[in-house]
């Protein structure tokens, strides 16, 4: 291809600082350098993106503190955006926001504090995989086909063709053996030329890998949390926000989502949150058991790590580098749950960083663009069938996002934002979390999109019909609601007998089902069936309690029942003695129903 | 000592506020501290805030009365450092870390950079040791370990100050030997308030494992920036090259927060929410993420910022900010300071995050958590009830509601009230709080489990000494 070059255009691949101001650095002499592209700033070399080009002056948002940088030192160009590296060793690490494992970078730094200026690759060099070839010598290879597998804990890992290839015929594949992930697996040779194939590549983290299609999602998540599951469920493939104000206990439950997501691959992106919070998910996290594998959840598992008081431009792609890793793994067919802690501390670097490039501010000093790169993150989420000529495979991306409104008012913009783009929303509420009702996720407020596909889901794997126990059971909290209104400021004293069941009943709902411990041996995960069983037996209680109000037993009678006790604590059964206990449960519960209508009519 | 080679330039084009602008300068580094002198030999310190190919933007620390355009800038080639060693402690410096109790200048053991660095999660140890404060409501409810960050969210006119104190004075690790001390930043206070601080820690023999870092309301308000920062560098150094387990307390924050949205203003920036800066998140992290522990080494930070809550509005940005950083908060109430409850502890909008690895079997007492859940909920419930009195009288609630709210009564001047000098240890909180637990009807005790009632619940076990 011709190139035409103007007079004094030739590209140059060093530039010259001719700014400093805090994170952002502009640069001259930059001419050919594209937006997004990387550079190494000053004499230190550190990592920096280019946002902003204006003839040759490129203005620069540097991934790491500036201090002591100097107008005069250089610019050096990588020609490459701000990229993954994705491949075997990827699982179980603990990264920082650009994807450097911490752990390499204290060996680096000599200590438990970071300096600036370190470079280390994502995956380790070192370590040998066994590569079972699946592909041969003279097969034509497209983008996603599968060269070979390795196995990484209990994961088969593919090494796939990567999307940015051209493909062609395999001139070459590795025998059975094992390589490290700078060894060349396999040899393309097509209309571009000939490919050296590793079994490691980069992806640029701002663009979404491709697929074939998006599929509608229709799978429950199973997070074995019941006002999750049940009420306002999330899917494989689908996208979630929980908004919350400061105490009410987000942190918490994304742990608990991120530990026990039926989820083949969990990417964990603490983006600016608190380090002894990333701290204690960095000590508990190794301790967890699967319950499917009997393994280390860290075994399938990627943790980022960008605490509040890492670099901010780091912060805002923390969150595109996780992404970028949950669909890698998708396309190998696999169910990834993505949660990141918190969003809103990714638009707030984004304020930050725009506010530093003196951008016009729209909504609270937040950049216009705002909603475009909100839009941008969770549309990432997805159920798709993936890439490769020979592959009928499924994988999804799950996104949970956490958001952290300012004064807990969801009417700012981040929250408001994110509402339109996600299909389910579990809302936390500051008096749930006040009575030490957890998860304190608010039931008028949330809502999941993800409903009307489940009812199936429910009924072929429990055999019950969920989604009229749910339907039963809002109706139930709905009244009780505004009976609690009445009840607030007329006393529950003055309330009729009827309604006084109905708040007992809803009360049952919510102390023996809604409130969940997430510390408790047995209670922190409450499988489908256990969770249907339970809602079933409540929702009932209403139905057979009412009779007795109708008959003149009073209501203090009802409230003094010993099988309430019971109710309340099916929760903390283990699953294997549940159906004993739920058993019992009710035959005491009818008993005294029968006793106490008896008495009523004696 | 404060020889510091560098070149020296004449050549300021303008001053605005605390902000200088010069010509540029090839030695001229991003956040680099310089030096400005007038003719008539006054010294200023200041800070490089941009650097550019034709001007250089220097902030200076302090006042910038009697500064012109002939003033010569000296570049010192480095940040703001603070000299650092043992010879600290019993000391007093000004918010940039000059000695100001007269004595000599300290020889360092080593100079650090002010703004520290960030500590990789990674080496983070766990905080999960209780701090036993001989508080009930903090123990009882908000359990502190150490290495947590835990605010106290107040208003001007309560006693945080005295709760500051009485926590320094009092807290232990139960069944550990300490080498402790004490940091302490006073940001923007009033010369009285910092009179009793001294006081205080004198009368309980603290002052000479103390550090005090003062910077005055009549002080420059640019030092409120560094005071805090120069505070932590030398917690960091006493915590982890010391090994010493050392209280920050840090106040007050909302004076910080004012002076960085003041230089923003002069900056001229996009304000965010209020007129303070977008960045104020991330820069009150780097303040506050200083707390902590590090494997492999014994030392800790424990850290207490004191902010009073403008107008007791806990979503003005100040208190909600540093909610989002910091590991819960003790929020101080106006309404049971004038019912006379010291200290006027309020505990539904207070929380200690880090509570939950730091109480139980061997560290406080097995029943500890069920029993703060259960005050937690019943009094709420009896806050409730309280309200419903405004409304239609104490004659219309319900037998439960009564007594709810007479249990709500009882926690607040049973459990929460105590005396300034009281030290209560963890047991003794515990058996309070049992005595009043069991007013309510043990169907209504939901959140405690059958073996705990078994175990602790006055009326099922017989009165053990003392009660």
């Amino acid at each position: 291809m011709q190139r035409i070059v103007g007079e004094g255009e030739e590209e140059t691949a060093v530039g010259r600082i001719i700014q400093v101001k805090g994170p952002v650095v502009a640069a001259d002499r930059m001419r050919g350098a594209k937006i997004r592209e990387i550079v190494r700033v000053g004499e230190e070399e550190l990592i920096g993106e280019i946002v902003r080009i204006r003839g040759d002056v490129a203005v620069i948002q540097v991934y790491e503190p500036t201090s002591g940088m100097r107008v005069g030192e250089p610019v050096k160009r990588t020609g490459e955006p701000l990229s993954a590296e994705l491949g075997p060793g990827l699982l179980g690490l603990v990264l920082d926001g650009l994807g450097r494992p911490l752990k390499r970078i204290a060996e680096e730094a000599g200590g438990p504090f970071i300096t600036r200026g370190i470079e280390v690759p994502t995956l380790p060099r070192d370590k040998v995989w066994h590569f079972v070839p699946k592909a041969s010598q003279g097969d034509a290879l497209t983008p996603g086909d599968v060269i070979g597998t390795v196995m990484e804990g209990a994961i088969e890992h593919k090494i796939m063709v990567p999307p940015g290839s051209a493909g062609g015929r395999a001139e070459y594949v590795a025998p059975e053996g094992d390589y490290t992930v700078e060894e060349v697996v396999a040899t393309l040779s097509g209309p571009g030329g000939r490919e050296d194939l590793k079994m490691h590549h980069r992806w640029p983290v701002r663009i979404p890998r491709p697929f074939k299609e998006k599929l509608d999602p229709s799978e429950l998540l199973v997070t074995g949390q019941r006002v999750i599951d049940t009420f306002f469920p999330a899917v494989k493939g689908g996208a979630v926000a929980i908004p919350g104000g400061f105490g009410t206990g987000k942190t918490v439950t994304l742990h608990q989502v991120s530990k026990w997501a039926d989820a083949d691959v969990v990417v964990y992106v603490g983006c600016g949150e608190r380090g002894n919070e990333m701290t204690d998910l960095l000590h508990t996290f190794p301790k967890l058991v699967d319950p499917k594998t009997g393994r280390p959840l860290m075994e399938r598992s990627v943790l980022i790590a960008n605490t509040s008081n890492m670099p901010v431009p780091a912060r805002e792609a923390s969150i595109f580098i996780g992404v970028t890793y949950a669909e890698y793994f998708r396309d190998m067919g696999l169910h990834v749950v993505l949660t990141a802690d918190s969003t809103s501390r990714w638009a707030e670097a984004l304020r930050e960083l725009s506010s530093r490039l003196e951008e016009i501010p729209s909504e609270r000093g937040f950049p216009a663009y705002l909603p475009d790169f909100i839009a941008s993150f969770y549309e990432r989420a997805g159920r798709v069938r993936v890439l490769g000529s020979n592959r009928d495979e499924v994988g999804s991306v799950a996104i949970i996002g956490a958001v952290s409104p300012s004064g807990g008012d969801f009417n700012e913009p981040v929250t408001q934002h994110t509402m339109r783009y996600v299909g389910a929303f579990w809302a936390l509420d500051k008096d749930l979390a006040f009575k030490r009702h957890f998860p304190a996720i608010n039931w008028l407020r949330s809502f999941s999109k993800y409903l009307e596909g489940l009812r199936n889901w429910w009924l072929s794997e429990t055999g019950q019909d969920m989604m009229e126990y749910r339907d039963k059971a809002m109706a139930l909290l709905q009244r009780a609601s505004s009976l609690e209104e009445v009840a607030r400021v007329v006393g529950e004293a003055a309330l009729s007998d009827e309604n006084r069941l109905v708040l007992l009943a809803a009360e049952l709902i919510k102390e023996g089902f809604l409130v969940q411990n997430a510390y408790h041996e047995v209670d922190t995960f409450c499988p489908p069936r256990k969770q249907a069983l339970m809602l079933k037996v409540f929702t009932e209680f209403y139905d057979r309690l009412r009779p007795l109000v109708d008959a003149g037993v009073p209501m203090s009678a009802i409230q003094g029942m010993k099988s309430l006790g019971a109710l309340r604590r099916l929760k903390f059964v283990p699953p294997e003695e549940f159906d004993s206990a739920l058993d019992e449960a009710v035959s005491r519960l009818e008993a005294e129903a029968s006793s106490l209508m008896a008495e009523v009519r004696a | 000592m404060s020889q510091i080679y560098g070149l020296t330039y004449r050549g300021i084009k303008a001053v605005k506020g605390p902000l200088v602008v010069m010509r540029s300068v090839p030695e001229a580094s991003y956040d680099e501290v310089v030096r400005v002198y007038s003719e008539d030999g006054r010294e200023w310190l200041g800070q490089v805030l941009e650097v550019t190919s034709d001007s250089t933007v220097i902030q200076i620390l302090g006042d910038t009365e009697g500064l012109d355009v002939s003033s010569l800038v000296k570049f010192t080639g480095e940040p703001l450092r603070l000299p650092v060693s043992m010879e600290i402690l019993g000391r007093v410096f000004n918010g940039s870390g000059v000695p100001i109790d007269g004595g000599p200048p300290v020889r360092a053991e080593e100079r650090r950079d002010i703004n520290g660095a960030p500590i990789n999660p990674t080496m983070r140890d766990y905080p999960d040791e209780f701090v036993e404060t001989g508080i009930s409501a903090i123990d009882g409810m908000l359990s502190l370990v150490r290495g947590q960050k835990l605010p106290i969210f107040s208003e001007s006119g309560l006693p945080h100050n005295h709760v500051a104190t009485q926590i320094a004075r009092q807290a232990i690790v139960p069944g550990k030997e300490e080498r402790f001390a004490i940091v302490f930043a006073a940001i923007g206070l009033k010369h009285d308030e910092v009179l009793f601080f001294r006081r205080e820690f004198e009368k309980f023999g603290a002052l000479s494992r103390s550090v005090l870092f003062l910077n005055l309301a009549n002080d420059p308000v640019i030092e409120r920036i560094t005071t805090p920062r120069v505070a932590l560098t030398a917690a960091e150094y006493l915590a982890f090259d010391q090994g010493m387990d050392v209280l920050v307390i840090l106040t007050d924050m909302t004076n910080y927060c004012e002076a960085l949205r003041e230089l923003s203003a002069a900056r001229e920036e996009v304000p965010s929410r209020k007129g303070y800066p977008g960045y104020m998140y991330s820069d009150l992290a780097s303040i506050y993420e200083r707390a902590g522990r590090i494997k492999g080494r014994p030392g800790s930070i424990t850290m207490m910022p004191i902010l009073t809550m403008p107008g007791g509005d806990l979503t003005h940005p100040i208190p909600d900010l540093t909610g989002y950083i910091t590991e819960g908060q003790i929020f101080l109430d106006f309404d049971l300071n004038n019912r006379g409850i010291y200290p006027p502890i309020n505990v539904l909008p207070s929380l200690s995050r880090l509570m939950k690895d730091g109480i139980g079997r061997g560290k406080t007492r097995e029943d500890h958590k069920e029993v703060a859940d259960q005050m937690y909920s019943a009094y709420k419930e009896g806050t409730r009830a309280r309200e419903l009195v405004q409304i239609i009288g104490e004659a219309g609630l319900s037998e439960r509601e009564r007594t709810y709210l007479e249990f709500a009564k009882r926690f607040e001047t049973e459990f929460v009230a105590q005396g300034y000098k009281e030290r209560r240890p963890i047991e003794e909180t515990l058996n309070i709080a049992w005595r009043i637990i069991s007013l309510l009807p043990e169907t209504e005790l939901t959140r405690i489990s059958d073996r705990t009632l078994e175990k602790y619940h006055p009326r099922r076990k017989p009165p053990t000494g003392g009660e």
